[in-house]
């Protein structure tokens, strides 16, 4: 149905660039996500594919041609805002309708698109209603159906349950899955949550000052991080970050401690490096070869789980244990590394150094 | 132009607003305030007042001395004598209200349409030097028409357009569209840019775009602005004294005006033709009374 391409574009406001040389490569029918914090420039490689934003340099491909400065409407795309930009002055039945008549569908045709499309998203008794009567949920299901009402070739869709409750989020995030498998469409996604990236694509884009940091499966993004930034970015608790440099057999961390060098590395000695050790990773509560020794900082008890705050040297590590672990803040502790799951990237490029050697 | 003011004056004073009487430690008004306010009304209404009085009238009450505040024959003769000719047929003051009406409408007419689009254009697209383009073309309203109504006179008379509506119209178009741009981008401003975007994508052109989706909610603003430009229009006196001659072109406001003067006034029909003046304006004011304050400081209106 869909392919799209877009080939390193270029963008600036003023001084401010915002796209820095952007390619994406977005498969037919994929769940693609453009993941990255606020002003990495995700909005704007969407309005760029859409055709809403005049790039500077690059271009954009669909289904292999070049459509860089084709207006909005030949592109044939569908998109969601993330303020969903329903027509105010308009009943919710002639939003959905309009994607149709702007291609001169017959009135029969559009009812008997609506009715099917109501019905998929749950908005059958909204449909004589106006925006300004609906709640965040509900419009943003109408702006839902508008995009889904007639089939282009990809739909684009910026942060669509960013202004939902969680609760909703959630459901939301299910059904949006559950619609792309049904359609089997394209869709290119834009968010600045990770766990909405990691559990709904296909494949990830992280995105960091209008650069593309990297792009690959959630499971790949996540266990193989292009970079320090990308490790940081993905995962939460957030990755804990340790400066070190390798001298032998030994990393030694600028903080004293020493663990033994992990097989796969290849950095050659005194090189500055960072290790990366996810949560899961780490235990206060097994023992094994590998550890660091440091003193309880704080407890962060979310339910099904506790964050452990280890203070080693001077950083602290995030420390993933049972809901039922205890502590008083500065009591020693043992922190067990599990060396072969940890990252290391060159302190001053910021670059992977995991890759090589595994 | 003189009438918002007029109206901002007189409903200005709102009991929130009266940080002299809280300094004073009454709640309320007190009563030297009071005191003012009717002092100031009484000021600025007594004209007013009295035009009223002397268009109803009769012509032995108008010269009586000492002036007769109450107790005086009224009579509509000098409405009839604005619009009807002594002799029977059409008077000069009636053409001149119809030119009025023609002028005023359609360069109101001509400024909405051309002004709108700009409004819409400096307000969603990057335009180069966008700030000094806007800058430039509100300094055109710097001067006043005293200033440039000479080599305006002498142009006009080398293309012929002195002495002609079409003269009057093309003018008070191009001192309205300045005021339309600048209004009007307040209030396209105030509707988000998305409507389109997402119309676009929909499969509309832009223009569709703006027409379907962007225009009527733009519609409350146009009015507010056209009344505007409107009412600069019907009271613009100057231009219209300068560039017209003949009663056949002529707008009301020289043509009132060419009633003074003489061996004899007619105070009576000056005053009904004022009232008859002063009526549509006063009326679109009062349509508009909403936009008047939110209008004078250029369409700063909260959604």
């Amino acid at each position: 149905m869909g392919t799209v391409a877009a080939q390193g574009l270029c963008k600036s406001f003023g001084k401010v660039q915002a796209l820095d040389g952007v390619t994406l490569d977005v498969p037919d029918g994929s769940f693609f996500v453009v993941l990255g914090p606020s002003g990495a420039g995700k909005t704007t490689t969407l309005r760029a594919i859409a055709g809403l934003e005049k790039l500077d340099s690059g271009s954009v491909h669909l289904d292999g041609r070049d459509a860089t400065g084709d207006a909005p409407a030949a592109r044939d795309l569908a998109m969601v805002f993330q303020s969903y930009a329903l027509y105010p002055r308009h009943t919710v039945y002639e939003n959905i309708a309009s994607p149709l008549r702007a291609r001169r569908r017959s009135s029969s045709e559009i009812a008997a698109a609506i009715e099917q499309m109501s019905s998929l998203l749950h908005i059958e008794r909204l449909l004589q209603r106006r925006p300004a009567q609906l709640s965040g949920g509900e419009m943003q299901r109408v702006a839902l159906a508008r995009a889904l009402v007639r089939s282009p070739r990809a739909f684009l869709m910026d942060e669509p349950l960013t202004n939902l409750d969680l609760k909703l989020r959630v459901e939301m995030r299910t059904e949006l899955t559950r619609i792309h498998r049904s359609l089997g469409a394209t869709f290119v996604y834009v968010t600045n949550d990770q766990v909405e990236a990691l559990s709904m694509a296909d494949q990830v884009a992280v995105l960091k000052e209008g650069k593309v940091q990297q792009v690959g499966t959630p499971t790949e993004v996540y266990e193989r991080p292009a970079n320090q930034w990308v490790a940081g970015f993905v995962g939460s608790p957030p990755i804990s970050l340790l400066a070190c440099r390798a001298e032998g057999d030994c990393l030694v961390g600028a903080g004293g401690w020493t663990l033994p060098r992990p097989r796969w590395t290849t950095a050659e000695d005194g090189r500055a490096l960072m290790l990366g050790l996810r949560a899961e990773d780490l235990s206060v509560e097994q023992r094994g070869d590998a550890s660091l020794s440091g003193e309880l900082y704080g407890l962060e008890p979310l339910g099904d789980r506790t964050v452990v705050d280890v203070l080693v040297g001077t950083e602290i590590l995030k420390v993933k244990a049972r809901p039922t672990v205890t502590g008083a803040p500065g009591e020693r502790l043992l922190v067990t590394v599990d060396l072969d799951r940890a990252h290391l990237f060159d302190a001053g490029t910021g670059l992977s150094l995991s890759e090589a050697g595994r | 132009m003189a009438v918002s003011v007029d109206e901002a004056v007189s409903t200005g004073p709102a009991p929130d607003h009266t940080p002299a009487a809280r300094r004073l430690g009454g709640r309320g008004r007190s009563g030297l305030e009071v005191a003012l306010l009717i002092v100031l009304a009484v000021v600025m209404l007594f004209p007013v007042l009295w035009m009223i009085e002397t268009s109803i009238k009769d012509n032995r009450d108008v010269y009586a001395i000492p002036a007769k505040f109450f107790g005086f024959n009224v009579t509509m003769d000098h409405f009839r004598d604005v619009f009807v000719a002594p002799g029977g047929g059409r008077s000069a003051l009636s053409v001149a209200f119809l030119n009025s009406v023609v002028v005023a409408g359609v360069s109101t007419l001509l400024a909405t349409v051309l002004g709108v689009p700009a409004a819409w254009a400096y307000s969603r697209f990057s335009v180069r030097a966008k700030k000094d383009q806007l800058f430039f073309i509100l300094s055109t309203r710097f001067m006043p028409p005293v200033v440039v109504v000479v080599p305006i006179f002498l142009m006009y008379r080398q293309v012929g357009l002195i002495d002609s509506k079409i003269g009057l119209i093309l003018i008070y178009a191009a001192f309205n569209v300045p005021f339309t741009i600048w209004m009007m981008k307040g209030f396209v401003d105030e509707v988000p840019a998305e409507y389109e975007d997402a119309a676009m994508l929909d499969g509309y052109t832009r223009l569709q775009a703006f027409w379907r989706y962007t225009l009527p909610l733009l519609v409350p603003g146009i009015a507010a602005t056209a009344v505007f430009a409107l009412i600069f229009s019907w009271n613009e006196f100057v231009f219209a004294i300068f560039l017209t001659s003949s009663d056949d072109v002529r707008t009301a406001p020289p043509a009132i005006a060419g009633l003074i003067g003489g061996t004899t006034t007619d105070w009576g029909l000056v005053a009904a033709a004022s009232v008859v003046f002063a009526l549509p304006v006063l009326v679109f004011a009062y349509l508009v009374r909403k936009h008047l304050v939110a209008g004078v400081t250029l369409g700063a209106v909260r959604r």
